[in-house]
């Protein structure tokens, strides 16, 4: 077993290692004459942390180490796409000619900039076969509001206002009912087959005039390609409605299947999964959406396109537009720019044969893992995968273990657990995402991993019960964490609290 | 697992006592077994509320999820357990007493057909 070298004991807080009258910088001489702040104004204290340069850069480099990363360790968290971040990615980012402009720059003098972002538009667009593109989305589930919204827009703008009802197959992503819900429709749930391809029978019974649309997950979250879904499609639009597509999977797909071609009317990117750009706390999201030549006028803008073709002596000249029937903004400035950058970078570094080879990579470790793991975890929907697979975490014969237990005890491993109870049509579900960077020895030691805990939870439950045992951190409290919601070390004595 | 017999239940695991014409309302121990330690319990309906058969009265949140609770009958609600609110884990260790969720004077007394009675509950097809 590879025991994780984690520094202990745990770091303490840097409020705990404060000094006063430490610091950590000499101001220059003032150079300007002194004035006072009105009375009044001036606070009697200021209770930051007094420490040198030297202690803060220890302090966040061994938080650092107490955290796990994609730069750290495997990191097959289902759904999430936790692919590898490529450094060029971050060298990209922060060339100066990207890092020291202003978004309320004249054109003329951003042009880098924005043929970046047009041909980022492109590149999306022949990934997933729509005619146009907006950028400006801020993340994922932004993006699903944002599509979601541009089917009401479609809709209303065809006086066709009772359409208010939202089909969401069971195996879809959990933002997508928020996401509708937030756009004021209705949510009907639609449950699966037991190939875990949508319920046809059950769709039928929903498709009349007052369906907006239906938001379908493809590989859907049980990380199949739904066999349905062409017949999926046509019911939709036969009833008038409109079918969102949640990009989150799409890193199956790259190069070998077009969302537009199978009859998504809108989707989203998630440039932090596919397109290799960190996540959440590691950098901003960026969701993207790209839509039908029908609903091209209502995506948000402004939109980069062309404003002047040029000719042989002059480049073509970009510029900022706004779709004729926009939805209107739906973010400051123009998106989320350095993601771009990086997700550009990737597009362009791998090609259009890299990216289909990372789709099959992705969809090969998939299928590798589950066919190591499928004699010894049950796998409720067990056909080819794509990029991802579902299996059960519990055996009948091991009754106290659930699948928490499985994902803590991986921990002591040096891994980061799969997503567990997602989706929820699975008992006790480990959803494995490996992403396709993985060796095949990083495979196997996760499969080796699992392996042993499977033993373990027959022969030893109790190492699993109490796991993790290597971390700086033991079992913590989930529900003390879930109610006892205090959120900060330090109260100031003033708030009141 | 219990599942008394004096209670009917929903196929979504929701449970009432009828008492008179006043329906107890909560949720069973098989459910609060799935969803393992309940951690906040949230109404969506107040005392005088008209509610219909299957609106959703309350969302139960443990670590593992969230889940709506559904009326099995349609009436007017005459009491929350405000209780759980404080004591979540209730749900967890008294399903069919003390974690009783919503008291609702029934308008349609015959939709109590529609449920089913403890070996009908106990008989469902799970996944399991």
């Amino acid at each position: 077993m590879t025991e994780y070298s984690t520094p202990k004991p745990v770091e303490p807080t840097v409020y705990d290692l404060s000094s006063p009258g430490r610091v950590g910088h000499t101001f220059p001489q003032c150079d300007v004459p002194l004035a006072d702040f009105p009375a009044g104004m001036t606070r009697d204290d200021l209770p930051l942390p007094e420490l040198s340069e030297v202690d803060v850069v220890r302090h966040y480099t061994r938080l650092s180490q107490l955290n796990h990363g994609v730069d750290t360790g495997f990191y097959p968290l289902g759904s999430c796409t936790m692919k590898y971040n490529p450094k060029i990615n971050e060298e990209m980012a922060r060339l100066p000619g990207f890092t020291q402009i202003h978004p309320f720059q004249p054109i003329e003098t951003v042009q880098g900039a924005l043929a970046l972002m047009y041909h980022t538009q492109e590149w999306l667009k022949a990934i997933s076969g729509f005619d146009a593109v907006s950028l400006q989305p801020a993340a994922g589930a932004h993006g699903e509001l944002t599509g979601v919204l541009i089917i009401r827009a479609y809709h209303h703008a065809c006086g066709d206002e009772k359409r208010t009802k939202m089909l969401i197959p069971d195996s879809a992503h959990g933002t997508n009912p928020a996401s509708s819900a937030m756009s004021g429709l209705q949510v009907v749930e639609i449950p699966s087959d037991a190939r875990g391809n949508v319920d046809l029978e059950a769709l039928r019974q929903h498709c009349d005039d007052t369906l907006a649309g239906l938001m379908i997950t493809n590989p859907n979250t049980l990380g199949l390609f739904d066999e349905n879904l062409a017949e999926v499609c046509e019911l939709v639009h036969q009833a008038g409605g409109l079918v969102y597509g949640d990009g989150a999977n799409l890193n199956a797909l790259m190069g070998i299947a077009r969302p537009a071609d199978y009859g998504i009317d809108v989707l989203h990117f998630n440039l932090h999964k596919t397109f290799s750009t960190p996540h959440g706390g590691g950098g901003p999201g960026s969701g993207p959406v790209g839509v039908t030549a029908e609903l091209a006028q209502f995506l948000p803008g402004p939109i980069v396109d062309v404003v002047d073709e040029g000719d042989q002596d002059e480049p073509p000249l970009y510029g900022l537009v706004m779709p004729e029937k926009s939805i209107g903004r739906v973010k400051s400035f123009w998106g989320h720019f350095g993601v771009i950058v990086r997700a550009f970078t990737y597009m362009i570094m791998l090609g259009e044969e890299g990216l289909r080879a990372a789709s099959e990579h992705a969809v090969l470790n998939a299928n590798y893992l589950q066919a190591r793991l499928r004699d010894t975890y049950h796998i409720p929907y067990d056909r080819i995968c794509m990029h991802e697979f579902v299996a059960e975490g519990r055996w009948p014969d091991a009754p106290e273990v659930h699948a928490l237990d499985i994902s803590k005890r991986l921990m002591d491993f040096g891994f980061h657990p799969p997503t567990n109870y997602f989706p929820l049509i699975v008992h006790e579900a480990l959803m494995i995402e490996p992403t396709e960077t993985e060796s095949k020895e990083t495979l196997d030691a996760f499969a080796d991993a699992l392996i042993q805990i499977a033993e373990e939870a027959h022969t030893n439950p109790e190492i699993l019960k109490t796991a993790p045992h290597n971390t700086p951190f033991g079992r913590l409290d989930e529900v003390k964490a879930a109610r006892d919601l205090v959120l900060c070390c330090w109260v100031p004595e003033k708030s009141g609290f | 697992m219990e599942f008394p017999k004096d209670l009917k239940y929903t196929k979504n695991d929701e449970w009432i006592r009828v008492e008179g014409d006043i329906g107890v309302v909560g949720i069973t121990d098989y459910a609060q077994d799935q969803l393992s330690d309940v951690v906040f319990v949230e109404y969506l309906v107040g005392e005088g509320d008209t509610v219909s058969q299957g609106d959703v009265c309350a969302t139960v949140e443990s670590v593992k999820a969230a889940a709506d609770v559904y009326m099995p009958v349609s009436g007017e609600i005459v009491a929350v357990n405000e209780a759980l609110a404080d004591a979540p884990e209730t749900v967890n260790s008294d399903p069919y007493g003390e974690a009783w969720m919503v008291k609702v004077k029934l308008s349609n007394p015959s939709e109590l057909d529609d449920l089913l009675d403890a070996d009908a509950y106990q008989a469902l097809e799970r996944d399991h």
